[in-house]
């Protein structure tokens, strides 16, 4: 592998999949991050299982992105070779992982939102997103009952754990805005049957949210103006810092092997 | 390359590969067999040797890489092995063996109940506590809990059984 950084090319369905692979990709980063730091052995374990699923469904669609991209590029210098304004994932993937709160409460949302991205992109006019597909649906399921169940009970839960809650929500909430932004790569995916305009997700995401706030006696904030726009490489300033943990190996010993 | 090999008896040697394919246990749980645990999905000759056409069961499962490992080292006596990656249709634990589910139970793994059909239904996420009644595999017993929906490995879920007080693995319906 070499130490030169690469690009991909501007091809709608290319940089749609990498929206996708690399939310997978950045928050199974992030996610990892609790691996030997969870509150309890099981949730240690829980954690590190669901980083492991996401990783391989990022794996799945970066290797097919690369693929499409026609440059000759694999799945590992996808992953460690591309700069930050290469990655597009939203940026509340690669917010900091915060307290055990914030992690829960970023998980159940990301996971019910890919749920429903999962759902759609069974029907992909794509083979391989439609298979792909297949298998991280279910997987996603999990997740989404795992982490709702946490935001139940640390919000319906002690005074410290219901403020966490609150302050989590307060802080995330503007961010989940990217998740259902429209633009012309969201278009032409949606136009060539690849997979659907995020935006299309938003009213079944809302609703699995709401329902989960309810039980949690939190109430959903205000609608937010608030913009991101990782989708199309402009990150916050902690991606730099965290792609220098996931890149550092493979920039400092190009090509390194286990 | 397969030269060695009698090329007219294609059939017995198909045979004798799959007879060897069954042998090969799951790394994980190594006391069921690939076979059984159903992600075998063919097996084909080629030219130079065969192919063998796997399934992965979970999308980041560490042992996708050794299980391949392991089929190419034990089928090396056909010739080159090839291994293709099949996604679709996507493994469900509704393809372990029912000889699968057994070994699982002897082992002390609840094998997995059937996948709820009726998917794209909405997930219940709240309200789920009384659903579990599950059957700790050593004294049979229903009084169980579960403890944590991952375990040592994605497939499975902790559990823990109040009658006999002991821990247990669950097999997660997938």
């Amino acid at each position: 592998m070499s130490i030169q950084s690469i690009k991909v090319g501007a091809s709608p369905e290319v940089q749609y999949l990498l929206r996708v692979g690399d939310s997978c990709l950045v928050l199974a980063q992030r996610i990892s991050e609790w691996c030997g730091h969870g509150p309890i052995l099981e949730e240690d374990l829980a954690l590190s299982n669901m980083a492991l699923d996401l990783l391989g469904q990022a794996r799945a669609l970066l290797t097919h992105a690369a693929k499409l991209d026609g440059q000759g590029h694999d799945e590992d210098q996808l992953a460690f070779l591309r700069d930050e304004r290469q990655y597009l994932n939203p940026v509340v993937m690669e917010l900091p992982r915060g307290d055990f709160a914030f992690t829960q409460l970023r998980n159940f949302a990301v996971a019910s939102w890919l749920l429903l991205l999962w759902r759609r992109l069974e029907q992909s006019s794509d083979a391989e997103v439609a298979a792909i597909a297949g298998k991280a649906v279910k997987e996603a399921a999990y997740h989404q009952q795992h982490a709702a169940d946490w935001v139940v009970r640390l919000g319906d839960g002690s005074e410290e754990s219901a403020t966490r809650m609150k302050a989590a929500l307060a802080t995330l909430w503007p961010y989940f805005n990217e998740l259902f932004e429209v633009d012309a790569v969201d278009a032409a995916a949606a136009e060539r049957g690849l997979g659907p305009a995020w935006v299309e997700l938003k009213d079944d995401w809302r609703a699995a949210f709401a329902e989960v706030l309810r039980e949690a006696g939190l109430e959903c904030p205000k609608d937010s103006a608030f913009q991101t726009h990782g989708r199309k490489g402009i990150h916050s300033e902690h991606m730099g810092h965290m792609l220098a943990t996931l890149q550092y190996l493979q920039r400092a010993y190009p090509g390194g092997r286990w | 390359m397969s030269s060695s090999l009698p090329m007219a008896n294609t059939c017995g040697r198909l045979e004798a590969a799959w007879e060897v394919l069954r042998q090969i246990p799951d790394p994980e749980v190594p006391v069921i067999t690939l076979a059984e645990l159903g992600i075998v999905r063919d097996l084909r000759e080629t030219a130079g040797g065969l192919e063998v056409v796997l399934t992965p069961t979970y999308s980041g499962c560490p042992a996708t890489e050794l299980i391949q490992d392991d089929v190419r080292k034990a089928l090396a006596a056909f010739g080159e092995v090839e291994i293709t990656l099949q996604r679709a249709p996507a493994w469900t634990t509704d393809w372990i063996s029912d000889e699968g589910r057994r070994k699982l139970k002897d082992y002390g793994i609840a094998p997995p109940g059937p996948v709820a059909s009726g998917a794209g239904q909405p997930i219940r996420l709240v309200h789920r506590a009384s659903l579990s009644k599950l059957a700790c595999p050593r004294c049979g017993s229903d009084n169980t809990e579960k403890l944590s929906a991952f375990g040592s490995t994605a497939c499975k879920a902790l559990y823990r059984c109040m009658a006999c007080r002991e821990p247990f693995e669950y097999f997660k319906p997938l």
